[in-house]
């Protein structure tokens, strides 16, 4: 650990120097010269009628990338379901998982009261977040953790038999593999209607309404469904794991 | 002091990089590379800085003031929640290697093993 | 480069190290909790709301969660080999 500790140093000082002098080259913090952002600030309200210039962003004029993130999400997700899953060729047992549960941790009763109240406001902050990412900030991906979110307070609040009631697997799998494959869907919908790939093509509207900006808004709701999904399943292998005996521990 | 995010940026890289390299459990290495992730959604927003703009939401603002680059935000926002999911998909990794080689030390997991 | 901004980027760096130098993982999951809530702030700080949603959501909700979560499996897995 000494030899690596006195490796580290000197080359941190020299990679620190030259990122340094890299970053020095840049222009001054606040003068911005780059074109590129200034054009869209000007042109994406008449544009596209979205108040929202980076959900408008993220969605349309690179909405190519943003498929390409949906995606590294789902792949992560796979990866990690199919890591965990197989640990859990162990024996799982129903009812020494909510005994075992009731030993050693019990919830508070300002905990789950706390829990109780915030489930349904959590829910409706999400749906908001999502429905509104063109018009205020916000969008799929903050609005889709929120809701994961709110299925936790379900867990931490209440009992794990409760929340494995309420996210019944299957279910969550389709979500997230709906979510997925409505992203390309609604950008073929766009080739359909006779341009290109993620074309901005349904009726625009009064910007800064609900119901404007075209396709944005389907894009949110199914890149929403999507991340809920995925951050749902992830926490469940997680918790999936802490109830599941080992084979050698009968 | 207009070059204070940058070094911002650079000093959090370097720790970063520092626990990494001296870390002894594998969750504190996963940490410490959400630290090191942290220092280009930093360095992304400080480029994209203009001095006295708004956000770049027009929902209140009159469509002709000026505001900070969005496309930089489009970048930093994705890139934050999917660094969250990658952590996750190396925190299996930990349990993983838990449950084969017995430890979460990398100084142990040394050579591979078949 | 107004005050704020500056006060928080310092912010920022000291939660770094902190983070950083904290060593038990348990402890470093609360810390990083933390760090990711000074982050967001210093997102706001830079006029970019979207970020510092994203990053108050991933960064203090479902990143200590899932720490937490591992360190409990691995304390079981290490007591039952034991």
């Amino acid at each position: 650990m000494r030899t690596r500790k006195v490796l580290f140093l000197p080359a941190a000082a020299v990679f620190g120097f030259l990122f340094v002098w890299g970053l020095s080259g840049l222009p001054a913090f606040g003068d911005y010269r780059g074109p590129y952002g200034i054009v869209l600030a000007q042109v994406a309200v008449s544009e596209r009628h979205a108040t929202e210039v980076v959900g408008a962003t993220t969605f349309d004029y690179r909405g190519f990338d943003t498929m390409g993130e949906e995606y590294i999400l789902f792949a992560a997700v796979l990866g990690l379901v199919i890591l965990l899953r197989q640990l859990r060729e162990e024996r799982e047992d129903e009812e020494e998982q909510q005994s075992d549960y009731d030993q050693r941790l019990e919830a508070s009763d300002t905990l789950r009261v706390l829990g109780i109240g915030l489930v349904g406001p959590l829910i409706l902050l999400g749906i908001y977040v999502v429905a509104h990412g063109h018009v205020t900030p916000g969008g799929g991906f903050q609005g889709g953790v929120i809701l994961a979110a709110a299925l936790m307070v379900v867990y931490l609040a209440g009992r794990y038999l409760a929340m494995k009631r309420v996210r019944p697997v299957p279910l969550v799998e389709l979500a997230e593999s709906g979510g997925a494959a409505g992203f390309v869907l609604v950008g073929v919908g766009g080739m359909i209607a006779g341009s290109a790939f993620l074309y901005n093509f349904l009726p625009l509207g009064e910007p800064g309404t609900l119901l404007s900006a075209g396709m944005i808004p389907l894009l949110n709701i199914s890149v929403g469904l999507e991340v809920t999904a995925a951050f749902v399943l992830l926490i469940s292998e997680f918790l999936d794991q802490q109830f599941v005996k080992g084979r050698d521990e009968t | 002091m207009s070059f204070l995010p940058y070094a911002a940026a650079v000093w959090l890289f370097l720790i970063g990089l520092y626990g990494i390299v001296t870390s002894r459990h594998l969750v504190h290495l996963i940490v410490c590379l959400t630290v090191v992730q942290s220092s280009t959604y930093v360095l992304l927003l400080a480029i994209g800085y203009r001095a006295g703009a708004e956000a770049p939401i027009f929902a209140d603002i009159p469509p002709e003031t000026p505001v900070v680059d969005p496309v930089v935000q489009a970048l930093t926002l994705t890139d934050v929640v999917v660094g969250a999911t990658v952590s996750a998909l190396l925190l299996g990794l930990t349990l993983q290697a838990q449950k084969r080689l017995g430890t979460v030390n990398p100084d142990e997991i040394g050579v591979l093993k078949g | 480069m107004t005050v704020l901004q500056a006060a928080l980027l310092v912010l920022v760096a000291l939660g770094g190290s902190a983070v950083v130098l904290v060593r038990d993982p348990l402890r470093q999951a609360i810390v990083a909790g933390i760090f990711g809530l000074l982050l967001a702030l210093l997102f706001f700080a830079f006029q970019a709301p979207d970020v510092a949603l994203s990053q108050i959501v991933v960064g203090s909700v479902a990143l200590p969660l899932m720490i937490v979560l591992t360190l409990a499996k691995l304390a079981r897995l290490r007591g039952s080999d034991e």
